[in-house]
Formats: C-alpha cells, structure tokens, sequence
C-alpha cells in the first residue's frame, strides 16, 4: 500500500467513511497532499463506498479542489470589479512578471502557483488576494513584488503577515493583516453583547413562543430574499422528519459583500447564539455553520469559539442544563463556489455533493439537509435573532420601517472615502449612505451586488427596504468615469463562470450575453443588440431554476433601463441589415493565411 | 397587381429543406398562383430579378460565399426566413466549429486514409470560396425575420408560414406542426 493509499484512507476513516462528509475528506486530502489525484479520487470512492465519478465530480466543481499537483503556494488574486478599479491589474502584472509565469500557471519548481478569484470578500481593502489561506489586503505591484521575494525566501504564506489587523484580526488564532473597518454602528448587529443572555431568555419560553416572537418582530431574512424569518421556523418545526437541521449560511459570495466576515470576526458568538435559539424553536439538534472557503482563516478561531461556547454550557448535551435539549454547531468548509450561497445548493455541498441547486418543491422547511426539514438563514438574520430575544420583538420592531423593520448590514466598497461595513436603520434614503461613506460625484450604485441592480442619482432617493431597494448588503459605489457597460460585462462574466450548469439558458444565455457586451464594447454593437439581450435576458431568467440563473441577467437589465445612453451610444442603427459584429475579413483570415494568401476578400 | 416574389437559397445545407418545400405536393399548384418564384435552385434563376417579398435560407454560412449570397438576399428581400435547423444554428457543417480550421483541412487534404494528393497543397484555387473560420448560423451575419425550425422543417409548416406571410394573417404553427419527438 502505498504512502497515499494509506494516509487518503485514514482521512477517509477519520469520517468513518461517510459519503456525507465529502467536502471535509476531499478538503482533507487536498490540504494534505495538495492536490486530489486520480489515485486519491479511487481511494475515496472505495472507502466511501460510492463511485469514483461522484468523488470527481465533487473535485471538479469547486474552485478550490484540484485534481492536478498545483504549487505549494497558490497565489489566488482577486479579479473583481471593484479590485480593478483599486489597481489590481498592475498588481497582476507584477506578480506575473516577478514569478515569470502567467496566471494559471505554477513555477517551474512546483513552488507557487498563481490565480485569479472571484470576490474573495474583501472589497473594502482591495486589491487583496488569498495566498492558501493568508488574505492579504491593500496590495499595490510593489507589495506583489515583495510578496514574491517573501514567499521564495520561506515559502510560508502566514509569515507575509506583518501588521496584524484590529480587533479580533490580532487573536492569536486569527493573526490575520484584514481589517474589520466597520464605520457605523447600530443598535441590532455591532451593539455590546453577553454570551448566553438572548439563550437564556429564549429558554424561559416555550419554543412556540420564541417563534411567536420572531413573527411579533417581523424579521425578515437578510440573505436578500427578505423571506420571514419566523414563518420559515414555524413551517421547520412543524414538518415531520427528524432529526431537524438549522443552517447559517456564512458563503457570501456575491461580489462587493464582506459583512458576514466582519461579524464573523468580532460577532460570531452573536451568530452561534442565534442558532442555538433556532434549534431551540425548532427542535433541532444540529447546526451547521457553512463557511465560504475564501473565509478559511477564521475557521481555527470560530472553532475555539464554539468550544467555549460547550465549556460554558451553551452548545453540547442539556444546553443551559436543560435536559432534553442537545444542541450543537459543527462548520463545514465551502471550496469556492458562488452558487453554494444558493440555499438549495448550498445544502446540497453540506451533503457531500457538487454544489448544484434542487428543485423546488420540497422547500428545504420541507425536505432540507439529508432530507431532513431544515431552516437556512443568512448570518446577519441570527445576529437579529439574538438581539430579538434579548431586547425584545417590540425594540426591534420599531428600528426601521413600517415593512423592513431592524436595521441592515451595508458593506460599502466603491468610488468612495470610507468602504467598510455600516449598520443603518432600514429606511435609511441611499443618498444619506452614500454622504456618510464620503461618495463625492457617484454617478451610479450597485445595490445588491451584481444579481442586484444598478441605479443612477434619479433613484437616489429611494429608500433601501425590502420594499423599494432591496438589498444582501453589497453596495458597490461608482464614480462619473466608470462605464455602465463595462461593469456590467464583468458582472455577467462573474455569473458565467460560477453557473453551475444545469440550465441550458443560465449555462450558454449569460455567455451569449457577454459575448454581445463585447461586441458592444469593441465597435461592433447595433441597435439590434439592446432589445437581443432584454430578450435573452428575460429568457434566462424565466428559466432557470434557481437564483443564480433568475437574477444573472440583472447587471445588463439594470443598466440597460437606467443607463441607456451607454449602450446606445455603442449601438448605432444599420439600415443594411448586416449584423455588425460580422467581420468577413475576421472571419476568412485563418483559411486565406492557410493557404498563404495576402488579399483581402470582397 | 403583381404577384409577390419569392426566393429561395440553399447555403451550407444538404437540400433537405428544398426537398420540404416541395414536399408541399400538389399545393405546389396553389403556391405559384400565389407567388412568383424568383432566384432559386427551383427554378435555376441565379440571379434576382426584381424586389422579393420573402427569402427562404437554408443553411448557414460556412464560407465567403455563402455570405455574399446571404447578404444579396437580405437586400432583396422584405422578409427573410431561416428554413431549418443549419440556418438557424448552423446544424451538422457546425460539428467543425470545435475543431481548429487547419486540422479539418488537413484531415480532408493532407492526411486522411484516402486522401491521394502528391503536391501536399490544400485547395486554393481563386474560385473556391474561402472557409470561415466557424460556420455561422444566418441571423449573426445578416438580420433575419423569422426561423422555421425542423431539420427539415414539416412541409405544413413551410405551408403554413409561407400562406400567412402572402395573406397577412397572424402566423399560427401548433405544436402539432413543430414537435419533433
């Protein structure tokens, strides 16, 4: 038996072989071995008694997963939008060019490859990269220059850090150079808090009071959706299946978001309070705290956490003493996957599969994690949940408004003075945010993130609630010279990678509208291509099953109704009925050079 | 009045939907009372006459030709209609599309098992058209109206499209006419 064999199948065993657990045994064998080779994949399959294509399909589908040796290292560069506005593309060029590799390649010597991510949340420090697990923020080309020389030097990614950053970033099992940068508080999220306080008072009640409580508060879930948080628990509990499961969905991913992180570094016991009074309210017995990948830094520390949460009484058999109610949370890591922040999809990775969404129905309140009745909530709805219970539902109720009541996380990153997290009221008029985060000629905002939408100084005085702009929390700031169509193409480009695939129009519709934006953006556009991709766009959404696909052609939609003028300009009218993006010459070059001919065709 | 005109072409096609219009049997009778037939291998004219009311494509592009073609239809025609399956998607010459140029021309030229070709040139003759790079379905090289789908599109559908198109009423194919399964 070889090294291999015998390690991959301790890991294996270390789950007690369970199929379930895939994501952790496939995370284990990469940590160990770097890679999870063909070998590795076999092993798996065989201990976890599935089928060896299952065990690939999970390797190739998340980001973080590889089947081929990749660098000891692996440098993973940030490529959003908001990191190209900070400079990110000199950084690229000088970690590229001081490697002497291009990205998507490894050194020669196996020592340090080199990537591009996805929003690695950390917009408000950005550019930023992950190195392994070590985020590393306010990168300009001579920082990649000296990271370069670092890493060569020791090869340690951890030691790069050489300023810790405040709060909970400096504990020792953080040690992280990230900064929280949270700019407002409020009184729901980044307010003082007592370990077991909110737990102790939703104990004095009945379960069915706790949920009557979350209703009387009309919280509502702060993923996005906005669905109520109260009437979600009540359908859980009274779906039949046990055991039941609560779910924190920590995987935010949607480009310009870093709220979650910042409550996870200086809040979470707020967040395991949360869940611990779901479980309560619902009779559950397990939790699950779903941590996108790129948050990997914090997981040694969330995991002390939570042990001192057991040793004080808080989670583990008879929580509080209570006899009858056993309650725990374990984390399960995400491997960098967008869609994995999809509730149906996100289950489905906690289930040891690729993450690919489910149809609806069953809701998961229904038939959740392991078929189960499972309740999903955003990070941020069990800080409220929390507070709820300790302030009490009628506190909470009257920050807000009438229909958004509580108050909401903004991470704020952008064309402006301040990016970091703020905690407004619900109602708050998006004018007063953008004042506050010292915005001085924003001429658009992306509220919502990409699946969100793009607004100009006209709706500037809208009021963010779920009832006029909606928001996750992701508030991308624009200045005058950025381009509408632009944004919007990395945003579809952003969707069309992380598609998962399953739906044709999600799958081959976000391409085909990239494909037009660039014909937009290079001179090649006409006024055909305006209503092609309001109609293609209406299409995906109409057609896929899940958010991902339902939301992927807002970038476009959005700007093409509040920012015509920047199309238009691109998309004169023919009256020939040639399709402009058709260039004959383009087209016959390969075959005339073929065939060594030099004049061009007419 | 004069009677509308009508054109047909085949581009990168196999004739299969030509063989669906005629495969409208003795309503052919009907449909040359009501039109004129204009450029078309129907009836061999190789050149337009005079302004059509509708253009009948079948087939994508898959070389110069083909596009010049398409292109002279789009400035004769008012209403031009990709016919099936190639047209619209580009169909079976659009296999190649995954495969580089060069490696197609030499498999079919230089290599191939039967290939028998001693001065080891691909074909460059000035009169043979010249490849585009990927075969093309029509409506990204020129705008087109409307899509018959079907490989080959049912002849009652041609029928039935055509017909509403000469009489100006609302077009109606039910999924009877455009099922496939």
């Amino acid at each position: 038996m070889s090294d291999l064999e015998r390690g991959v199948r301790e890991i294996c065993r270390s789950f007690r072989g369970d199929r379930t657990r895939m994501m952790d045994i496939v995370q284990a064998v990469q940590a160990r071995y770097g890679c999870v080779s063909s070998e590795a994949l076999n092993v798996i399959a065989a201990e976890t008694d599935t089928h060896r294509v299952e065990v690939e399909g999970i390797v190739s589908f998340y980001t973080f997963l590889s089947a081929q040796p990749k660098g000891r290292v692996v440098i993973r560069l940030c490529d959003d939008i908001v990191d190209e506005m900070c400079g990110m593309r000199p950084v690229a060029q000088a970690f590229s060019e001081a490697l002497g590799i291009p990205f998507g390649g490894t050194t020669p010597d196996g020592a340090i490859t080199l990537e591009y991510t996805a929003c690695i949340g950390l917009s408000d420090q950005a550019p930023a990269a992950i190195i392994n697990d070590v985020p590393v923020t306010y990168l300009s080309s001579d920082k990649a220059r000296e990271i370069v020389a670092e890493l060569r030097r020791h090869g340690d990614p951890r030691r790069l850090v050489h300023r810790l950053g405040d709060g909970n970033n400096a504990h020792p099992l953080v040690r992280s150079m990230v900064h929280n940068s949270i700019r407002r508080k409020g009184p729901v999220v980044f307010a003082p808090f007592e370990n077991g306080a909110a737990l102790r008072k939703a104990m004095a009640m009945s379960p069915a009071e706790v949920i009557r409580d979350i209703k009387t508060s009309r919280l509502r879930g702060r993923g996005g959706a906005g669905f109520p948080t109260g009437m979600k628990w009540e359908f859980v509990r009274a779906a039949e299946g046990e055991p039941k499961y609560v779910i924190c969905n920590a995987d935010e991913g949607e480009p310009g978001t870093f709220k979650d992180r910042v409550i996870l570094t200086e809040y979470a016991d707020l967040v395991f309070e949360g869940m611990t009074i779901a479980g309560y309210a619902m009779g559950a017995a397990e939790g699950i705290l779903y941590l996108r990948g790129e948050y990997a830094y914090l997981r040694v520390f969330l995991e002390h956490l939570l042990a001192e949460r057991r040793r004080q009484g808080l989670l583990g058999k008879s929580v509080l003493g209570r006899a009858g109610f056993d309650f725990d949370i374990r984390i399960q890591m995400g491997a960098g996957a967008y869609v994995c922040g999809e509730e149906t999809s996100l289950i489905s990775s906690c289930e040891g599969r690729r993450g690919d969404p489910k149809n609806r129905p069953p809701f998961p309140a229904q038939r959740g994690y392991l078929d189960r009745p499972t309740a999903v909530n955003n990070v941020e709805t069990f800080c409220c949940v929390a507070r709820i219970l300790d302030q009490g539902p009628g506190w909470f109720a009257q920050i807000g408004s009438r229909a958004s009541t509580g108050t909401k996380l903004f991470s704020v990153s952008g064309d402006c003075a301040s990016p970091g997290v703020y905690e407004y009221p619900f109602g708050v008029t998006l004018r007063e945010v953008l004042t506050e985060v010292g915005a001085e000629a924003p001429a658009a905002v992306q509220i919502g993130g990409p699946s969100g939408q793009m607004v100009g100084p006209a709706d500037f005085d809208r009021t963010i609630c779920f009832d006029d702009l909606a928001t996750g929390g992701s508030m991308i700031v624009f200045g005058p010279d950025r381009d509408p169509v632009y944004i919007a193409k990395r945003f579809l480009e952003f969707f069309a990678h992380e598609s998962c695939g399953y739906c044709t129009p999600c799958r081959v519709g976000t391409w085909l509208m990239k494909k037009k934006l660039d014909a937009l953006l290079e001179g090649r556009g006409e006024a055909a291509d305006l209503p092609y991709l309001e109609d293609l766009g209406r299409t995906i959404k109409f057609t896929s099953r899940c958010g991902l696909g339902q939301t992927a052609p807002n970038p476009v939609l959005s700007t093409l109704k509040n920012f015509r003028t920047a199309y238009e300009k691109r998309a004169p009218a023919r009256t020939d009925g040639h399709r402009a993006a058709f260039d004959l010459q383009a087209a016959t070059a390969e075959a005339r050079a073929l065939i060594g001919e030099t004049t061009a065709i007419y | 009045m004069a009677k509308p005109r009508i054109a047909t072409a085949s581009l990168a096609g196999c004739f299969g939907c030509h063989m669906s219009v005629l495969d409208i049997d003795e309503r052919i009778l009907d449909l040359i009372e009501l039109v004129e037939f204009d450029k078309s291998p129907i009836n061999d004219f190789k050149k337009f006459t005079g302004r059509c009311a509708i253009g009948l494509i079948e087939g994508g592009c898959c070389n110069a030709e083909n596009v010049h073609v398409l292109q002279e239809f789009r400035a004769n025609c008012d209403i031009l209609i990709s016919l099936g399956e190639c047209a619209i998607c580009g169909g079976i010459p659009a296999m190649r599309n995954t495969i580089p140029l060069r490696e197609c021309l030499e498999e079919a030229y230089l290599h191939g098992p039967t290939v028998h070709n001693p001065r080891g040139r691909i074909p460059d003759d000035p009169e043979i058209p010249r490849l585009l790079n990927r075969v093309y379905p029509c409506h990204e090289v020129v705008k087109v109206d409307y899509y018959i789908q079907g490989c080959p599109p049912p002849a009652d559908a041609i029928w039935a499209a055509l017909t509403a198109l000469l009489s100006n009423k609302p077009m109606e194919l039910p999924y009877e006419l455009l099922k496939y399964d």
